[in-house]
């Protein structure tokens, strides 16, 4: 038989969203719902720890790390502009620039635990609080970890110059998942930083 | 007919190797290493199987010890072991990745794709579930660390704080059954994703997401939901796994922790869970039923927009697993009133099915056997849950066989009847051979006098007030006939499986030879060689409808003429065969 009953219009073009942009939004609603649930509890168990500290005693705002993630996400829309229109070079500096926010993020909140568990000893076990906090929290910093390990072989692959024009779409993706880390900051940000302090 | 297929010797270079009988070990390898669509699928399905045999058995020892008032046939710890390892075996490892391997099998052939979307992340999903599996059994032999073998998680499927602290669930099997549903939670929501991809971006040139197979369709919902309902137990499992081992206090209720939080954390979960367990059975339903009733499915559109409204319902409802909690009035009024809702989209698609077998012409194969056998027994299964969903009656029925008996009979009589139902089906494109229609009639048929025995009667010492999850029971609470008859269903329920297994054996070597399209069916899959090469297609198909090989089938009279944007209504006289 013949299969011309198959083919509707054979001119008509036939274009489909990138996979890659669908798998990835799918996960970032995976992520999503699980962060959900780490910040229902956050605001669930707040003002019911049984001891001290509270959050007022011992935590104070992260004002100029979370400036410096939040541009990085900025800083990386301007990479992926800048592969898009070939700029090889410009794409390497803004790539690293993002690395540079995202590490200096990383290094505040490594110094912020560092002073609640040495100068305030609170650790993950001495309330509900602590419980919380250091989950949700740590929960977050391991995603901007995993975000920054994948930047920086960006980078590496940038620098060496095997990043070109045709890998914008994978880049695009991973800048998606980098937005999406720092979106879940600002949620982090308000609920721990501003609502139960 | 086979338009979409070019003969294999203009594929391949037929002078290039000469045939050989391959190694077992170069057999062993292909399949280890293959991102295939179909191998991956395969391997979902026989792994799926295996973990079926096993929980059967559970269930087998669990009916024995129950059968009889004052046995002891298994001890109490090893019968809390039983149900626990039996429910995570059943949701997690036979009924998530059986419904997976379909999907995986299916998909791209109804589509017209070459493959999934990401082939490499489809096999790690796989290895990482099937992983998962078997550190649940491996809690068998190193549950108890050094201090000897024999322990398996016993804190039932739903894992309640603070049984899981510390204190009450020393030694470690209870963290091989976090790791394992952890596992494969990762595995699951990573094959949810690629059907997700494989569905938007990997379509023929005119497969519109309206002209999609209804199958590819609710695949497409149930992954979706996955995100949704997986997440939150990935996120309850790592907050367990903290309490247990960094000592937080997420479910300690001594420091203020809530148990009432688990409850909540894990059926948002489980609820939406029964949903993506039951939507791709709906899923083989609407590709079975209009086949064999010789027509196309009734109300397409509608029972989209059902499947969507499932999807949002059910995310809506689970505290109606909470009913006992004592959640006060508001909270238990808005879940009664939520859990009742979704009955009605359900309902739309029960009476889509009706109206597809309305005035066709129905051929009673054992495939179309298994599909009526779900119908019916879906729709009592739905009846009582909207018991169950009436608050002051849960209290009465809570935790107690009938519970048991209402979801049994959604996850066997529904679901496992279709699940039959599509390896009847299926099984010609997959081997190239046909499964016996006569063995398959002899299972049927017990099947049903079996899965009738046990779950009919099951609800009965529900009523009578019989907990579940108890070990034994005395001889003068009027329970041990209906144990007794539910017990023996298990048995008949138990040779019908066997018989089952032996055919697919059987017709495997000696079944009739299928060909490329035995039922006469009309979407792409039946179009290439049963079984596909691994290419698939040798030529992209290209679509103007949803049942394009009746299109080929039918050039006079193609469905394109009926399907318009619109979607007018179709006034054709349907198929008279
Ligand atoms: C669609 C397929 C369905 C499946 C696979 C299913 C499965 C289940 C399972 C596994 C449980 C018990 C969980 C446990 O305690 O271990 C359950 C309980 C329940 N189901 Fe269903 N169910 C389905 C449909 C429905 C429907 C349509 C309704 C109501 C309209 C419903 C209402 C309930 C209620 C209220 C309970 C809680 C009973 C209790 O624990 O006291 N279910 N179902
Ligand atoms: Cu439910």
């Amino acid at each position: 038989m013949s299969d011309a009953a198959l083919i509707s219009n054979p001119n008509e073009e036939w274009v489909l969203p990138s996979r890659g942009i669908v798998g990835m939004a799918c996960l970032i609603l995976a992520e999503a719902s699980i962060f959900v649930i780490f910040v229902v509890a956050y605001i669930f168990y707040m003002g019911k720890s049984l001891t001290g500290p509270t959050p007022k005693e011992v935590l104070t705002l992260p004002i100029f790390t979370s400036i410096c993630l939040l541009s990085s996400s900025l800083t990386v829309h301007a990479a992926v502009s800048a592969l898009s229109r070939s700029k090889r070079h410009l794409c390497s500096l803004w790539l690293a620039a993002t690395v540079l926010l995202g590490g200096i993020f990383l290094a505040g909140t490594a110094h912020e635990w560092y002073d609640l568990i040495y100068n305030h000893g609170l650790t993950i076990s001495t309330n509900l609080f602590g419980t919380t906090f250091y989950s949700l929290v740590g929960l977050h910093a391991t995603h901007v970890l995993i975000g920054l390990i994948m930047l920086s072989l960006a980078l590496w692959f940038s620098l060496r110059g095997q990043m070109t024009h045709e890998h914008t779409e994978k880049l695009e993706v991973l800048s998606l998942y980098w937005h999406f880390v720092d979106g879940v900051w600002v949620i982090v940000f308000l609920v721990v930083y501003v609502l139960g302090r | 007919m086979m338009a979409t297929q070019t003969p294999p010797n203009e594929v391949y270079d037929a002078g290039a190797s000469k045939p050989h009988r391959p190694l077992w070990l170069e057999v062993l390898h292909g399949w280890v290493t293959t991102v295939d669509h179909k191998k991956i699928g395969l391997m979902y399905i026989g792994y799926s199987l295996i973990f079926l045999v096993v929980a059967g058995f559970e269930a087998l020892l669990m009916r024995i010890q129950l059968a009889i008032p004052n046995n002891h046939f298994v001890s109490p710890q090893v019968f809390n072991g039983l149900f626990t390892v039996h429910g995570t075996t059943m949701v997690f490892f036979v009924g998530m990745p059986i419904l997976f391997g379909f999907g995986n099998y299916l998909i791209p052939l109804m589509i017209g794709a070459r493959d999934m979307a990401f082939p490499r992340l489809n096999a790690f999903s796989f290895w990482i579930s099937a992983f998962g599996g078997l550190l649940l059994y491996y809690s068998y032999i190193g549950g108890s660390g050094l201090y000897g073998a024999g322990s398996a998680p016993d804190v039932g499927w739903f894992a309640y704080a603070p049984l899981t602290s510390r204190v009450f669930s020393p030694g470690h099997s209870t963290d091989y059954w976090t790791l394992a549903v952890l596992l494969s939670g990762i595995g699951t929501i990573g094959t949810a994703l690629n059907i997700v991809a494989t569905t938007i971006s990997m379509r023929c040139p005119g497969m519109k997401m309206s002209r999609l197979p209804l199958l590819v369709w609710l695949y497409l919902v149930t992954s979706c939901m996955t995100f949704i309902a997986v997440g939150p137990l990935t996120a309850a499992q790592i907050m367990l796994m903290l309490d247990r081992y960094a000592g937080s206090h997420f479910f300690d209720t001594q420091a203020g922790g809530s148990a009432v939080l688990w409850m909540h954390f894990f059926w948002i979960f489980g609820h939406p869970e029964v949903y993506i367990l039951v939507l791709p059975a709906f899923a083989f339903a609407n590709e079975i039923i209009p086949v064999f009733s010789r027509k196309a499915i009734f109300g397409y559109p509608a029972m989209v927009a059902a499947s969507v409204g499932i999807g949002f319902i059910s995310m809506g409802v689970w505290a109606h697993h909470m009913f006992t909690v004592g959640l006060g009035p508001g909270a238990n009024t808005f879940f009664v009133l939520a859990t009742m809702i979704i009955s009605v989209p359900t309902g739309i698609k029960i009476f889509n099915w009706l109206a597809t077998l309305w005035g066709g012409k129905i051929h009673f194969t054992v495939s179309m056997m298994f599909a009526i056998g779900f119908l019916f027994q879906f729709l009592i299964a739905g009846l009582t849950g909207i018991m169950l969903s009436v608050a002051p009656l849960d209290w009465q029925l809570g935790n107690s066989y009938f519970v048991v008996a209402h979801f049994h009979y959604v996850l066997v009589g529904a679901i496992l009847f279709m699940l039959f139902s599509a390896f009847y089906y299926w099984y010609p494109k997959v081997t190239g051979r046909m499964l016996s229609e006569r063995l398959g009639k002899w299972h049927f048929w017990l099947f049903v006098i079996g899965f009738h025995l046990t779950f009919d009667f099951m609800h009965i010492p529900g009523l009578l007030g019989m907990p579940r999850r108890i070990y034994t029971y005395e001889a003068d609470r009027g329970w041990m006939i209906w144990n007794m008859i539910v017990s023996s269903g298990a048995a008949v329920q138990a040779v019908a499986t066997l018989l089952f297994v032996f055919n697919m054996v059987w017709s495997y070597f000696k079944g009739a030879v299928a060909g490329a399209d035995p039922w006469d069916a009309w979407t792409l899959e039946w179009s290439t060689t049963s079984p596909p090469p691994s290419y698939n297609f040798a030529q992209t198909p290209t679509v103007a409808s949803r049942r394009p090989l009746w299109d080929l089938k039918h050039p006079e009279d193609p469905d394109s003429n009926y399907e318009t944007e619109q979607s007018l209504p179709r006034t054709r006289q349907e198929e008279n065969l």
